[in-house]
């Protein structure tokens, strides 16, 4: 591209994105400051910048219009903005926030990733009994660590409407991580359509939204699965493209509220080093995070500090939150890419030396297809090829028609998983979870440049609880596609199981195994969980993980939060359709 | 020759019904195999290794294990003790800090708010026929309120020509359940309008996902007045695009008796094959065209034949499917 179309375009961009920015404003208010677009960053912060700090915090949820790329609809805001106000807090010291719900609806402020004591914890129905309209909740809790983390509704999908903001807490004393300049990028996912309406149209069929399925032009194009591939999936009813639930046909994809073509814009000068604190605040959106040519130095996950790993690419799952160093350079602008694991749609924003700038985003890719691993089935050293086709829809029996060692290979052998309720909720059963903390996440698989698997972190800080478990107990995350129907063990929520207790103070593993062929970021509230993979000591802390396709991950808790805590899936959805749990914890007298 | 009829008919279209059933109890009897299975495994003789008995030596199936949690790289001294689980504990720590009466609202509310129930309407044909025998219409869809296990349901088809009366009108009142993943039980009633004389039956049905995407439903049907009929109907959605949809249906209706004043005839009443090209670009309306071929078939061809009507038809149909 000549210098001379460059400009021409940019001007086009920014003309655009003005016109854009414009319409914007006029439906809801501003963005805060630090979200505003060709903001200087948080260490340049002015004064009334919406960044709220202090010990004593006033928040207000009301109802705003919101426009993005041409889609419009009603949202959920927090003191008027999309997202919400920045919390910027100080470790060590005590914070009051006091919540006014101004919706017609009951509300709540959930503190993801801050360990709070439980009733301040915000889960309505677990524990507390939320904000009613009108009413005032006063939170009131000790900031006992620092990091990145974020807050959101955990009433009605109301995260789906707008309800999430970001939070950050400084160390006490002088903070290591520190760097000339850092920006704060708040992902989401936005739909004109209500969550609800979403679950529906789901319900009628599982795939609503999917506009990416395997079609007959794509086999005679020799694209996707080869028909041998297709007529072995589609004997066993599923679907290889079922990426994401909720996709690019309905959602614009936004940065700290811009979308694609409002390219919001963070500033950077020459030789700068630029923290940037990511967090993944959508409903239903994996990212893919990118800054094409500029590695990411991941300094710290889920808030937690980690020992510094040079990559290219990040999949940032819903609820994580990730802290990248970048040294931009010289050059004048660079492209921050989210792009939906699905490849539905991808949302760029700019880092730049001056506003103005749009840095070229990359086409999206092609829409990644699952294997068998998706499946649990590992199928190395498996002989696939010569019309070794396994029978996967008959309960295991003696007679195998593959090779797997005389190993069951049914899709749904109760013997896999004897803590599930079978029912019509339960499509699958993985027969051979594998650990997949060393995987490559989906859809990054085969890509060229460098991507983190959770095995490369490692915790830049001594693990606080050297215990080996004294006990272990597994969750199987369990699905129907088809009927849209999601559960934990076979159950779903609104069954109302048992709670899953803990004694407080005892560390045990917790094995959670994926019989669905969805990614599933799983979040226990209150507490940090390390995860099992390479040697004990300085083992990644996280408060979400994502577990793989029909894969298993390990992590270790210390159940040091007495009380009762939401335990879900953070696709909302999946949460409210019924993967969720309550935890609780009790001192061993009173269990 | 008619008298055979029902005997074939016991054998072919039941035992059809009773396969699918038996393949859904199958399942559903998978979820207390857990003890047989374990047997199985420990008799077999063909090197099986199940889940509990797994070899944790055998370096090769490291991560495979469920009993024991073999990890990856993980020292022996990291492996998790098995101390048993606490008691599940049935209060609840927040009745200690927010009045009780007011936590129990809240839990309340939040297991209603998850449990989903829902109302849809879908449309699968809203047709205009064009045949040799003049222009017709026909329709076929279903109105549902319910969760993802139990449902009511209302559905409805019906074909006739124009300026005519309608040849057939059903409104089909049941409940839905669903048996495994894939198949549910149907059990309610048919109002048939026309033909006439009208006629009300008990209905007992199943339908559901098949292997490779098959959509079957079989339905037996018995009327006030004593006589037992069958249905049977087979889809597949083949996507050439993203947006165009091929959409091939049968559907076969039987007679386990001569029903005169009907004009049915034991045996197959009459068989219709439909092949449709839907463009959806947007799935809460899809407009289509296609081709509708039926014929009465049997003694219900005779009876069709005697009163001087045609017995087969084919017609090409423009219509559109709706979801809302």
């Amino acid at each position: 591209m000549s210098l001379h179309d460059s400009q021409f375009r940019l001007l086009l961009e920014r003309r655009r994105f003005l016109a854009l920015g414009g319409a914007v404003a006029g439906t809801l208010g501003m963005f805060p400051a630090w979200a505003r677009s060709g903001t200087a960053g948080l260490a340049h912060a002015r004064p009334g910048s919406e960044v709220l700090s202090g010990d004593s915090i006033a928040l207000e949820i009301g109802e705003s219009h919101f426009t993005t790329g041409g889609r419009s609809a009603h949202a959920a805001t927090v003191n008027g903005t999309l997202p919400a106000p920045l919390l910027r807090l100080r470790e060590g010291s005590k914070v009051r926030i006091a919540v006014t719900n101004r919706l017609k609806v009951q509300s709540s402020i959930h503190w993801h990733g801050l360990l709070v004591p439980f009733q301040m914890d915000g889960v309505p129905g677990v524990s507390f009994p939320g904000i009613e309209p009108g009413e005032t909740f006063l939170y009131e809790f000790p900031l006992t660590h620092s990091g990145t983390f974020w807050y959101h509704s955990h009433s009605g999908m109301q995260e789906a409407e707008g309800l999430f903001g970001p939070i950050v807490i400084d160390p006490v004393g002088v903070d290591p991580l520190a760097c000339d300049r850092e920006h704060v990028l708040v992902l989401s996912d936005w739909s004109p359509i209500h969550p609800h309406e979403q679950m529906r149209r789901l319900k009628m069929q599982g795939g609503y939204f999917n506009r990416q399925r395997q079609t007959l032009s794509g086999l005679l194009a020799g694209r996707d699965q080869t028909l041998a591939e297709r007529l072995a999936w589609a004997q066993m009813r599923m679907d290889a493209t079922d990426i994401s639930d909720v996709t690019g046909s309905t959602y614009s994809f936004l940065i700290n509220g811009h979308g694609h073509a409002e390219n919001w814009t963070g500033l950077f000068a020459p030789g700068e080093r630029v923290r940037l604190r990511v967090i993944n605040a959508s409903s239903m959106t994996n990212f893919n995070f990118r800054i094409p040519g500029l590695p990411l130095t991941v300094v710290a996950a889920d808030g937690n500090p980690v020992q510094p790993v040079e990559t290219d690419e990040v999949q940032i799952a819903i609820a994580e939150t990730y802290d990248f160093i970048v040294e931009p350079g010289t050059a004048p602008s660079h492209a921050i890419v989210a792009e939906a694991i699905d490849r539905s749609g991808l949302v760029r924003a700019t880092l730049a030396q001056r506003p103005g700038l749009v840095a070229e985003a990359p086409k999206l890719r092609a829409r990644p297809v699952l294997t068998m691993r998706d499946m649990g089935m590992d199928m190395s050293g498996m002989d696939m090829g010569a019309g070794g086709v396994i029978d996967l829809s008959q309960p295991a029996s003696g007679e195998m028609t593959g090779h797997m060692e005389g190993h069951s290979m049914s899709m749904r052998d109760p013997s896999a998983a004897p803590g599930v309720k079978m029912g019509p909720g339960v499509a699958m059963l993985s027969p051979m979870p594998v650990d997949r903390l060393a995987d490559r996440p989906t859809g990054l698989e085969t890509v060229e440049h460098r991507v983190l698997t959770y095995a490369q972190l490692r915790a830049r800080d001594a693990n606080p609880d050297p215990r080996t478990p004294s006990r272990q107990i597994d969750v199987h995350l369990t699905a129907n596609m088809e009927r849209y129907m999601w559960s934990m063990d076979g159950e779903a929520m609104s069954e109302n199981p048992a709670p899953i207790p803990f004694r407080l103070g005892e560390r045990v593993r917790v094995n959670l195994v994926n019989d669905t062929m969805m990614p599933h970021p799983i979040h226990l509230h209150g507490h940090f969980f390390e995860l099992v993979s390479g040697e004990p000591g300085h083992r990644a802390r996280k408060h979400t993980v994502n577990v793989l396709p029909g894969g298993k991950v390990s992590f270790d808790l210390t159940a040091d939060g007495e009380g009762d805590w939401a335990f879900h899936c953070h696709m909302l959805l999946h949460m409210h359709a019924g993967m969720m749990r309550v935890v609780t914890v009790r001192r061993a007298e009173e269990a | 020759m008619t008298r055979r009829f029902p005997i074939l008919a016991a054998l072919l279209l039941p035992g059809a019904m009773l396969a699918l059933h038996a393949q859904a109890q199958a399942q559903a009897q998978e979820t207390d195999a857990t003890a047989p299975q374990a047997e199985r495994h420990a008799g077999s003789d063909h090197g099986s290794m199940d889940h509990a008995q797994m070899d944790m030596s055998a370096g090769d199936m490291n991560g495979m294990d469920h009993a024991a949690h073999a990890m990856p790289k993980v020292n022996a001294s990291d492996e998790p003790g098995d101390a048993p689980p606490p008691p599940v504990p049935t209060d609840f720590p927040a009745d200690r800090f927010f009045p009780p009466a007011r936590m129990a609202v809240s839990r309340a509310a939040m297991v209603k708010e998850m449990t989903f129930s829902t109302f849809a309407l879908q449309v699968d044909q809203l047709e205009w026929r064009s045949g040799k025998g003049g222009d017709g219409f026909g329709w076929e869809g279903q109105a549902w309120y319910g969760g993802d296990i139990d449902r009511v349901v209302l559905a409805s088809e019906g074909e006739g020509l124009f300026g005519e009366r309608a040849e057939r009108i059903e409104l089909g009142a049941y409940w839905r359940h669903a048996l495994d993943p894939w198949f549910n039980l149907q059990l309610g009633m048919r109002q048939d309008f026309r033909p006439d004389p009208r006629r009300t039956y008990a209905l007992l049905g199943i339908e559901g996902l098949a292997p490779y995407w098959f959509e079957l439903e079989g339905q037996l049907l018995v009327s006030n007045k004593g006589d037992i009929h069958a249905r049977g109907k087979a889809g597949y959605t083949q996507r050439i695009t993203q947006s165009l949809v091929l959409e091939p249906e049968a559907e076969v209706d039987f007679a386990f008796q001569d029903v005169p004043e009907l004009n049915v005839g034991a045996g197959f009443e009459r068989l219709e094959l439909g092949l449709r090209l839907r463009y959806e670009r947007n799935r809460s309306l899809a407009p289509y065209v296609g081709v509708n071929w039926e014929r009465k078939l049997g003694g219900t061809a005779e009876f069709a034949r005697a009163a001087g009507e045609g017995v087969s038809g084919v017609s090409a149909v423009f219509g559109a499917r709706a979801m809302f």
